[in-house]
């Protein structure tokens, strides 16, 4: 992997997120996102260590995870903007995007339940391949007796998964060390899986963690669980920019800011190609936000679309008999 | 003919499946010495890959199962006590149902979950004798509830070929239920059609489940008195509105047998629908479970006062003919 490639990932996740922001302010994302600001060499250096046909589990917060893993930035801003044109046609929003395209399989919006997902998907392609699932959560899911359950499950099974903890530290507004006993690793050791803490803000560093994991669980070595060490730079959801809600001392988020992933992978690459990727992305970005702009809104004659992949469909909420 | 028993025809129907579709599996605790009869002999046909026996981890193995689905599988989850299902509820309606809906149509989650003995167990007290299917309906999950062995073996085999998650109630008084079969003419059964068990024509008995066998001893002993039709939903939903709607069009009367608790109940929308959209010449009723506590305690006689019953039934059609 070189480490253009690996900046290129990750402006295109900060400038993807930014222009999101815009459009949240515009109105044009109703539903406001969970911004990874801060969080990109995360997703870029665990994606950049799967193959294409390799599979994710994203969470709330995992717009880098779909754009690390290969989605169109059009077809995904389209999705943030509920458009029928969206990779899940407008169903998913910012909350659970999948991209079944790339192997994105989804987001839960259940706080730490999409791991035993993960693990029920890892357990079947392993049966007949040697692909490898990774599971992305956060430090709040940590708390969840279900990612215990997935623990064990994926251990006593041995199933190709990694799970994947970004710890940015707030779970919400809550910080981990108010929530959180023992520690991440500690709890994934305790069912025999090899876990380990690494600097989540040095992308090359993520990936030679993620590589070591991948690998292991490709060779059939079985799950292993990496703590990110990472922040979150914007608030929980955007929603939070009118609420002033001071749980993060602000010297504490100069230290993180002072420690910008996306600066640190910007200097491992000379300059005139650095302004080139940059001028590529804000072509590519100009060009999906007139497409997320300018695409058609779902037909509310088609509400009912998908509720069943049988295509049963219900009955309306008010009798016309 | 054979006799076939309701729990060997489950057993059957995912053997036969198991046999026809590689990506059919079955999950669940103490499967391998098949301790609900569902899985005997499938850990020695299948093997342990396609018999997966769980620890005591319903929220883990419920997800687990999504996942698999996702990636091409159809799981068929076992559940051996029903209360087990409001541990799991979020994973079944909140994830396993709604990734379809969330992916626009780029995935599907074919799992089954199988709940061989829901309802009354005499004397097990407040936590093992539920019988939730009321709420999976509510929740837009699609839910079967067989009455008869023929139905079990087509209901079970139509629920593992569905694309989306489906529920299974097989109730606990049904279990032991055996019939004659040609084994040549058990077939899958659609979801979404009703049948009328016994045909009349002064009042129609929606009978839910296992209540359907007391349903159709209550319309004989009445026979002289009155002509009762007796109809089984089957599939509780989707739900056979048609096929309910032709019945009132022969009667015009209806009460309900449903071994729901009574607020929210199955029973409840079944009167709102045939209210407003049918043909009604007399107010409707129904029998239930009462609301609340749907079992009281450990001793069989103060339980069984509270579960829906022959005589309730006798009661309820009398009082919609004099109405």
């Amino acid at each position: 992997m070189n480490a253009a490639r690996l900046y290129r990932t990750m402006r295109l996740i900060r400038r993807f997120e930014e222009r999101a922001i815009e459009l949240v302010r515009s109105g044009d994302i109703a539903s406001g996102i969970h911004p990874c600001i801060g969080q990109e060499a995360v997703a870029a250096g665990v994606c950049a260590a799967l193959r294409p046909d390799d599979i994710v589990l994203s969470n709330h917060r995992g717009h880098g995870h779909l754009l690390a893993k290969g989605s169109d930035p059009g077809r995904f801003l389209a999705e943030l903007a509920a458009k029928d044109t969206g990779i899940d046609r407008g169903r998913a929003g910012s909350f659970h995007p999948s991209d079944f395209s790339v192997g994105v399989y989804g987001a839960s919006g259940t706080v730490g339940h999409g791991a035993a997902i993960a693990a029920g998907v890892a357990w079947a392609v392993g049966q007949d391949s040697d692909r490898v699932v990774v599971s992305f959560f956060g430090d709040g899911a940590v708390s969840q007796g279900a990612l215990l359950e997935s623990f064990n499950l994926a251990a006593l099974w041995q199933v190709p998964v990694v799970f994947v903890c970004e710890n940015n530290y707030y779970a919400t507004t809550l910080p981990a060390d108010t929530a959180i006993a023992g520690t991440v690793t500690g709890r994934a050791e305790a069912f025999g899986i090899p876990a380990y803490t690494v600097d989540g803000q040095d992308a090359d560093v993520v990936l030679e963690a993620a590589a070591g994991a991948v690998g292991r669980a490709r060779a059939g070595g079985g799950p292993s669980l990496l703590e990110f060490s990472t922040y979150r730079y914007e608030g929980h959801h955007t929603f939070e920019r009118t609420m002033r809600l001071r749980y993060r001392d602000e010297a504490e988020v100069a230290r993180w800011r002072a420690r910008d992933p996306l600066a640190l992978q910007a200097s491992r690459v000379a300059p005139g190609e650095r302004e080139r990727i940059d001028a590529e992305i804000e072509t590519l970005l100009d060009e999906a936000v007139r497409y997320a702009v300018e695409s058609p809104q779902p037909d509310p004659l088609d509400a009912f679309d998908h509720l069943y992949a049988g295509g049963m469909r219900v009955r309306a909420g008010v009798s016309h008999a | 003919m054979p006799k076939l028993s309701y729990a060997k025809a489950l057993n059957r129907a995912l053997s036969d499946e198991m046999a026809r579709d590689p990506s059919v599996f079955v999950m669940g605790e103490d499967i391998h010495l098949a301790l609900t009869q569902t899985t005997t002999g499938l850990l020695d046909r299948f093997g342990p890959q396609r018999v997966v026996q769980t620890p005591l981890s319903e929220q883990g193995f419920t997800n687990f199962a999504t996942g698999a689905a996702m990636a091409g599988r159809r799981p068929v989850v076992e559940y051996q006590i029903p209360f087990l299902l409001l541990l799991v509820i979020e994973q079944i309606a909140n994830q396993a149902n709604k990734f379809a809906l969330m992916s626009g149509g780029q995935t599907r989650v074919p799992v089954t979950y199988l709940l061989p003995g829901t309802g009354w167990r005499p004397g097990w007290g407040a936590q093992h004798s539920d019988q939730p299917y009321s709420v999976f309906a509510h929740l837009g999950v699609k839910t079967v509830i067989p009455a008869t062995p023929t139905d079990a073996y087509g209901l079970l085999t139509t629920a593992i070929r569905d694309d989306d998650p489906v529920m299974v109630f097989a109730p606990m008084p049904a279990l032991g239920i055996r019939e004659d079969v040609d084994y040549a003419d058990l077939a899958p059964i659609p979801l979404g059609v009703g049948l009328v068990r016994r045909a009349g024509t002064d009042v129609t008995v929606v009978a839910v489940g296992h209540l359907v066998h007391d349903a159709l001893a209550v319309a004989e002993e009445l026979a002289g008195e009155v002509s009762v039709e007796v109809f089984d939903p089957r599939s509780l939903y989707p739900f056979d509105w048609a096929g309910l709607a032709a019945s009132l069009e022969r009667t015009g009367r209806l009460v309900v047998f449903d071994d729901s608790n009574r607020s929210c109940g199955l029973a409840g929308e079944i009167l709102a629908t045939a209210a407003e959209e049918m043909r009604l010449d007399a107010a409707p009723k129904r029998v239930t479970r009462p609301d609340g506590a749907v079992v009281i305690g450990c001793a069989p006689g103060l339980d069984l006062a509270v579960q829906p019953s022959r005589a309730q039934l006798t009661n309820a059609i009398r009082a919609v003919l004099k109405s």
